[in-house]
């Protein structure tokens, strides 16, 4: 397997194999040091609890990222979803959570389609398709946020609720990045989403049913994108039209941060995870420096998203030339 | 041993029009079990339009097929390959990043309750390329490994798919000889299988080599099918190109070893493993030919020249005073120009037209401002367009509509307006058919009498033989010998390339 050998190039593979695992690891570490009240349970469930949502989006978009698209639309997917289970909260709670995620899969179908069928890119075609999901919800909701009625209590349970000690919305992550993980690497859709990002006609030749494989990937990703409109509102109390706002960019920066190639053919489940627990990780450590503007955070999450990136280019010319 | 006569493929009274063209003309073709077949032809000729009918890529207007006694109706390439037909391309058919094994067996992956074993995935592919004699560790991404290593996991992935008939279109275009002698052992293992192939090479060495049979087209009719030893090469080609091809192998001009003034000298250049200090001179209107096997550092040495890649050591010289290009804009400025060997990547603007593809880069030579008249853009075109030959309706055809040889030649003719000092020609006639070679080559010539040094890198020996002044001879990035006037023949470049290990204990 390895090709050289000695500590150097052991390091050099490691990094290049697991480099933001590595990457997490240590800033945690440092962290740890420095701020006491990182270290403390609470703080770090309350970083995976806030990234749970985005995480659940970016697991479906690692499948569309590797096969060489990508998905615009989810921030709107995240707030028509949470929309729906506000208004349908009063009437049926079994409703409240399978429309939003029937709606969210219609989303992803039409995405698919677009992009298969009429040979709209991916980028152009869940741009508009973005701004019309977002349209629907402003118009259903007339601007307003809508609440969520939780007779129950199941709502506050999905976004505020602990099993064995553990956030409800971070489980669910948990499950949903692990249920992903095994389909990315061991079955057949999973690595075809790997051949057709590699060489699409080429894995085309070979079998592989691409549109199919397409269509899977970005209704997985509109899917979970719901999933994570629902965990969103039964947070919130509220589905809110301005919902999700944004969360496209964070998931594809966690995904390229992770070390997904956005030209795809490469990349992972586990990647992403790590890649967008760093994001949560670092506006913590923000927040925890207590004297840095928040609005510093977007400048450095820009600059810690480039310098990953430019790593990572340079990882892979030279491995491939030495 | 299988009867070499029981058919595994017929094609019969095959025909496909296109609008306006006629590209096969009731064309039999027929495959036996566990031969290789080479098809044969210029193009145009009609072995693509074959081949894509075959493979289900076109349609079929009339004829019929039958495979292994069973009539084939390719609904498209993949329900082909599912009835025992597998495609090599010319380029990849893998993919890149991916590993050896994973290559080899995907869509159709060992399973163990459901998901992938990657472990049996592993041990599979390993067995299966060492049983083709192939020892190379499957876990490896398959773009770390050459184009000869990548056509034969092709192979391999085929003969598992239980290919009856492996189609090997232009496999051996990018292999040097080494690559090339192995690929044909491992054919030779397949055809001791039972598998038929049907190959297509341009190199004729090749074709004599490994054909049991050989089928000619030309101009979409089927010349004829011959017994591998029934032919000599010159009738090969006469049959393929029909006009005379004493001509074409006229490789024994005697010249005169003639003095050209000094212009170029690149001095001890040393780039990486693959220049390990290559001396080289080209004198003014002369043309010299870089002779080598692949990998010898043939295009990284023009490419050093051009100011493409740095180097690490090693001076380049114009007329005695030394040049440092960085850029390839500072060699152009100097008037040098670079055809570089890959087309597609490096040559052609797909999508646009000739007119664009010529100009493109001269327009600034033309006029100060680069502002030139469409008027005068036209006549500049056209006078390009008649002088090296260019076969294309109009200026405003897309480039990618027109053949490869004639893609060439525009590319020719946009290095051509630039009026170049010194124009190096990467392989110019890769991928071409034999006719429109023959034309490029005399455009060679005739570029050189008009006082333009020419540097000439090609994989065919006969070529350099044909065209060159003077042969550099290199190998693994220095230099092993020259050739000049009657010493240049196709013997003494090889018995200088293969005297290599000599030259080092002098």
């Amino acid at each position: 397997m390895k090709t050289k050998k000695g500590f150097m190039p052991a390091l050099s593979n490691l990094l290049a194999r697991h480099g933001s695992l590595v990457a997490l690891l240590l800033m945690m570490a440092i962290a740890s040091i420095i701020y006491p009240e990182f270290r403390t349970m609470r703080n770090i469930t309350n970083v995976f609890r806030q990234m749970s949502m985005v995480g659940l989006s970016a697991v479906g978009m690692t499948f569309v990222i590797i096969s060489g698209g990508i998905d615009l639309s989810i921030g709107s997917t995240i707030a028509l979803s949470g929309i729906l289970l506000a208004k349908l909260s009063g009437s049926s709670v079994l409703l409240a959570i399978v429309v939003p995620l029937l709606v969210g899969a219609v989303i992803g179908l039409v995405n698919a389609f677009i992009i298969t069928r009429l040979r709209v890119v991916p980028f152009i075609a869940t741009l508009a398709v973005q701004m019309a999901v977002r349209g629907v919800a402003y118009v259903i909701t007339d601007m307003q946020s809508v609440p969520v009625s939780d007779e129950k209590g199941i709502f506050t349970f999905i976004g505020r609720g602990y099993v064995l000690g553990i956030p409800f919305p971070v489980l669910v992550f948990a499950v949903v990045a692990i249920v992903a993980a095994v389909i990315s690497t061991r079955t057949g859709y999973g690595r075809s989403t790997f051949a057709i990002g590699g060489n699409e006609n080429a894995a085309r030749m070979m079998g592989i049913r691409v549109e199919r494989s397409k269509m899977i990937s970005f209704t997985t990703t509109s899917v979970l994108s719901a999933l994570a409109g629902i965990i969103l509102s039964a947070r919130l109390g509220a589905g809110q039209p301005l919902g999700g706002q944004g969360w496209e960019m964070d998931a594809i920066a966690g995904v390229a941060i992770g070390g997904t190639l956005l030209s795809g053919g490469t990349g992972g489940i586990g990647k992403t995870v790590c890649g967008v627990l760093i994001m949560g990780f670092i506006k913590n450590i923000i927040n925890l420096q207590g004297n840095v503007n928040s609005y510093w955070q977007n400048i450095i999450m820009g600059m810690i998203i480039l310098a990953v990136i430019i790593i990572q280019n340079r990882g892979k010319t030279g491995g491939e030339r030495a | 041993m299988y009867n070499s006569e029981e058919m595994l493929l017929e094609m019969k009274g095959i025909c496909k029009r296109f609008p306006g063209v006629v590209a096969l003309d009731k064309v039999d073709f027929f495959i036996r079990k566990g031969e290789v077949h080479v098809l044969m032809g210029e193009n145009g000729a009609g072995k693509s339009t074959l081949i894509k009918i075959l493979t289900g890529i076109y349609k079929l207007d009339e004829g019929e097929i039958l495979f292994d006694g069973k009539p084939l109706n390719p609904v498209d390439a993949l329900d082909v390959q599912r009835k025992g037909i597998s495609t090599i391309y010319q380029e990849i058919s893998l993919i890149p990043q991916l590993s050896v094994a994973e290559n080899i067996f995907l869509g159709r992956e060992f399973r163990n309750k459901g998901l992938i074993d990657w472990k049996r995935t592993r041990q599979e592919a390993k067995k299966l390329l060492d049983d083709m004699g192939m020892d190379i560790d499957v876990t490896r991404p398959v773009e770390s490994y050459g184009t000869a290593i990548q056509q034969m996991i092709a192979l391999a992935r085929a003969t598992w798919l239980k290919a009856k008939l492996v189609v090997m279109d232009e496999a051996t275009s990018s292999m040097d000889d080494d690559e090339v002698r192995v690929l044909f052992s491992i054919i030779h293992r397949l055809k001791a299988q039972g598998i038929s192939i049907l190959f297509i090479s341009h190199r004729l060495n090749e074709v004599f080599e490994i054909a049991d049979r050989i089928t000619i087209l030309k101009d979409g009719v089927r010349v004829g099918e011959y017994r591998s030893g029934e032919l000599t090469r010159l009738q090969l080609i006469t049959k393929m190109v029909g006009h005379d091809a004493s001509e074409i192998l006229s490789q024994a001009t005697v010249r005169e070893k003639k003095r050209f003034p000094d212009y170029v000298e690149a001095r001890n250049i040393r780039s990486g493993v693959k220049l390990n200090g290559v001396n080289l001179t080209i004198g003014r209107g002369e043309v010299v030919g870089l002779a080598g096997l692949l990998g010898s550092g043939r295009t990284e040495l023009a490419r050093i020249l051009f100011g493409a890649d740095a180097r690490d050591e090693g001076e380049i010289l114009i007329d005695g005073a030394p040049v440092h290009f960085r850029l390839p804009a500072q060699a152009i400025g100097k008037g040098f120009a670079f055809c570089s060997e890959d087309r597609k990547v490096e040559g052609i603007l797909p999508n646009m037209s000739v007119r664009d593809n010529m100009l493109i880069a001269c327009m600034g030579k033309v006029n100060r401002h680069g502002i030139v008249s469409p008027q005068r853009q036209r006549e500049m075109v056209q006078k390009y367009i008649d002088a090296v030959r260019i076969k294309t309706p109009s200026m405003e055809q897309n480039i990618s509509n027109l053949s490869g040889g004639n893609q060439q030649k525009v590319l020719l003719a946009r290095w051509l307006c630039m009026k170049p000092d010194l124009l190096i020609l990467d392989e110019p006639t890769r991928g071409i058919d034999v006719g429109a070679k023959k034309e490029i080559e005399e455009l060679i010539r005739e570029i050189a009498s008009q006082g333009i040094s020419i540097l000439l890198i090609s994989s065919e020996f006969e070529e350099l033989v044909r065209n060159c002044d003077r042969l550099v001879v290199v190998r693994e990035g220095h230099n092993v010998g020259e050739l000049q006037g009657a010493e240049i023949n196709e013997e003494n470049i090889m018995r200088v390339i293969a005297q290599e290990k000599k030259r080092e204990a002098v």
